[in-house]
């Protein structure tokens, strides 16, 4: 799947009969999309999505998309709003079975088990990929349940005192234990944005999975909390892989390995994080790297 | 037409000159807002100063200081002292004897007969009590606090003006003089009326009391609390968080809508012919009451639910979802008891409407003369707005303070259960 269109940076003018606006993005060839740019594989994959369409009624959300994510490598998505980054992403851990009318094609295998398998359970899937979400969405309970929560209901523990443990490690790991291990029993929502961000983080590692989707979880944070959270996310992909939709350009410069860039659906270029941001091959990506539209 | 021109000048010269205008019109908005909920208050004051106006008095009973001679051969003529004819003895005649001896002018069968309708029948029901108690008390005297008869209740707190003439006037001249005569001794007095809350109806007015449509009312809510939460909340979390949307549970969501403009006399001929006609249960019988009340409360309670359901965040359930929570963990842990504040709120609306409900249960037969305080949901019994009814519906003047009074009750219990309903919001109001 090695279809690279020209690369004709420089060549183009605008064309004929687009009057007052100087540009216009998808007005001539060498914006076309006509496949994938770029390897879609991993060198050791753990999540494998083939031939994905989204459909929520009757719109198709995400054409065609196959993607690799691996072992222990953050991935970047990237795009402007509303190509469907969310919705792949929340193609992985089946979250858009929630969504009345929302449909999806195409095999996505968890190492070797296809998800959307009818024997497939959400339930031990979502324990296995877990998400944290854009606007921190801790439980209106304790820092301490909030974190319990998972392993509780998956029964991880035995007794009380391995339960405090996972409860240390996922916040030791989140990089919030200082900051809360006095008061674990006061509320999770009385924390700040970016604490409460990472006490998401830590709910989600609490119950160890393998993959961690992340959709746009600096977007409703300051520039410290986000730093601390892109820290965190380096320190995690030691552990876990990581896929992670942001719309900051600069951000999933920092964190990935590799990069996604989609366009209205489909995927327009994957590779590796240097080289997408340094020698884009598809003109839509470097029209989106550059600034000139997002 | 000419060019537009838009200049800073421009803009505030006409700003300026619509400006009076617009602060003219929400002036006028505001009284008129102003005036509305002036009004409104109005009437409720209006309300309220006639309800109570009419109704505190029920709260004083008048009484009359006797002096009883439990003579043994009146009581107990045999010296037995079995409880049978303790109980059965002529203590009216007893009280008649106190008030001859007391008014020993009285001669005439007519004026007697008179006399003795100074004093309540219940006065002779203290006495037997006294007796059954204390059977020591046979063969010596005491001066015992008597309820009076309700006209010369109206007459000592002022109902019956003892200024017009005899003949537009319930009590006789001859009456009056009596309980003047009492007066100066000072054997009437105005006491605090238990009897009034604490007895069930009767036909005597100053004998009759709410206790009865209270623990009726009581066993009705039960039921129907009992019934409509769980049944209410249950359909309420199954309508929002498990049902697909299709075409039935459209039909289903329409229905419930519907049914809640329904007018609850229809709720009552359901249950007069479900519950009563082919179940068999009992007429006038708070558990029918309470089933009625249900149907007549679930649509209530379930609109009010699936709202506080609606409103709690999406983003709660995504969390818990996320972590590989099931579904019906994420309900049960998480939304509901977010929603369970709500749901409560209107649940507590739902019963407050239910408690001042009385078409549906005249329907039912809770409209029947009950002297009995009900000891359980199946006895027969009527509830406080049917009481209400059934005095407002009654001749004698002592059944007016009653009415405004047992409606004072109502309003007691109906705002109780507002301001309960409105601290659960208060307290338990969440912002995300
Ligand atoms: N729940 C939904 N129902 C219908 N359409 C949706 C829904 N969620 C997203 N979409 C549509 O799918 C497209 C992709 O959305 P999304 O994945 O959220 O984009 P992104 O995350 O890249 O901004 C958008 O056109 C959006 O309008
Ligand atoms: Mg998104």
């Amino acid at each position: 799947m090695l279809n690279v269109t020209p690369n004709s940076v420089g060549s183009v003018a605008p064309p004929a009969g687009v009057v007052g606006v100087g540009f216009s993005p998808t007005a001539d060839d060498s914006r076309v999309i006509s496949g994938t740019v770029g390897d879609i594989k991993a060198a050791d994959p753990r999540m494998t999505a083939r031939n994905v369409d989204v459909y929520y009624g009757d719109k198709q959300a995400i054409k065609d998309v196959s993607l690799d994510i691996g072992k222990n490598e953050v991935i970047a998505m990237i795009g402007p709003s509303g190509c469907g980054k969310s919705t792949f992403l929340r193609c992985l851990n089946r979250m858009n079975d929630t969504i009345d009318g929302c449909r999806v094609e195409g095999r996505i295998m968890l190492d070797d088990q296809d998800i959307y398998d009818r024997k497939m359970d959400v339930v031990p899937l979502r324990a296995q990929v877990g998400m944290v979400f854009q606007k921190p969405n801790p439980f209106p309970k304790s820092i301490y349940d909030n974190v319990a929560y998972g392993p509780r209901i998956h029964g991880l523990t035995d007794n009380k005192q391995e339960l405090d443990e996972i409860v240390e490690q996922s916040l030791i790991k989140a990089g919030l234990w200082d900051e809360v291990k006095d008061r674990l029993d006061s509320s999770g929502t009385g924390l700040s944005g970016g604490q409460q961000q990472r006490l998401c983080i830590a709910r989600t590692i609490a119950v160890a999975p393998e993959v961690i989707l992340m959709d746009e979880p600096c977007s409703a944070l300051d520039p410290i909390a986000t730093a601390r959270v892109e820290e965190l996310i380096d320190e995690l992909r030691e552990q876990y892989t990581i896929a992670i939709v942001t719309h900051s350009m600069q951000q999933a410069a920092r964190v990935s390995q590799r990069t996604a860039y989609f366009h209205l659906g489909e995927l327009v270029e994957v590779g590796k994080t240097d080289d997408i941001f340094t020698n884009p091959s598809h003109r839509l990506t470097e029209d989106y790297i550059t600034g000139r539209f997002g | 037409m000419s060019k537009m021109h838009l200049d800073p000048q421009r803009t505030i010269e006409r700003v300026n000159a619509t400006l009076g205008r617009r602060y003219r019109k929400e002036q006028r908005f505001r009284r008129f807002g102003l005036g509305a909920v002036a009004l409104g208050l109005l009437f409720v004051a209006l309300m309220f100063l006639n309800i109570i106006g009419t109704g505190y008095s029920a709260f004083q009973q008048t009484r009359v200081l006797l002096d009883i001679n439990y003579s043994e051969e009146m009581i107990d003529p045999e010296g037995t002292r079995d409880p049978a004819i303790l109980s059965s003895a002529n203590y009216a005649g007893v009280i008649k004897q106190a008030l001859r001896d007391r008014f020993p002018g009285v001669t005439s069968r007519g004026d007697k007969r008179e006399l003795y309708t100074l004093v309540s029948s219940g006065a002779a029901l203290i006495l037997r009590q006294q007796v059954m108690e204390n059977p020591g008390l046979i063969g010596t005297r005491a001066s015992v606090w008597v309820p009076a008869d309700d006209d010369i209740d109206m007459l000592v707190k002022g109902h019956i003006d003892r200024a017009v003439p005899e003949s537009e006037r319930r009590v006789k001249d001859q009456m009056v003089a009596w309980v003047e005569s009492l007066e100066v001794e000072g054997r009437v007095a105005k006491v605090f009326n238990t009897t009034f809350l604490t007895s069930g109806d009767s036909r005597e007015p100053e004998l009759a009391g709410i206790g009865g449509a209270v623990m009726g009312s009581l066993y009705t809510l039960i039921v129907t609390l009992l019934l409509s939460f769980p049944i209410g909340v249950a359909t309420a979390v199954y309508l929002e968080e498990f049902a697909p949307r299709n075409r039935w549970t459209d039909l289903v969501e329409v229905n419930i809508n519907n049914l809640a403009a329904v007018p609850s006399i229809v709720f009552g001929l359901l249950g007069l012919a479900v519950f009563i006609n082919f179940f068999g249960l009992p007429r006038s019988a708070p558990l029918v009451g309470g089933m009625v009340l249900t149907l007549m409360t679930l649509p209530t309670i379930i609109i009010a639910s699936r709202a506080a359901l609606k409103a709690v965040p999406p983003s709660i359930r995504e969390a818990a979802l996320g972590v590989g929570a099931s579904r019906m963990q994420t309900v049960f842990h998480h939304v509901l008891p977010l929603a369970m504040p709500g749901m409560l709120t209107g649940t507590i609306i739902g019963m407050a409407q239910a408690l001042g409900e009385s078409a549906p249960l005249l329907m039912i037969g809770m409209v029947a003369f009950i002297v009995d305080i009900p000891g359980g949901a199946l006895d027969p019994s009527t509830v406080l707005p049917v009481q209400i009814f059934l005095w407002a519906d009654s001749p004698e003047r002592g059944f007016v303070e009653k009415t405004s009074a047992a409606i004072m009750v109502l309003l007691g219990f109906l705002i109780l259960m507002n301001v309960l309903a409105v601290i659960l919001r208060k307290r338990f109001e969440r912002r995300w």
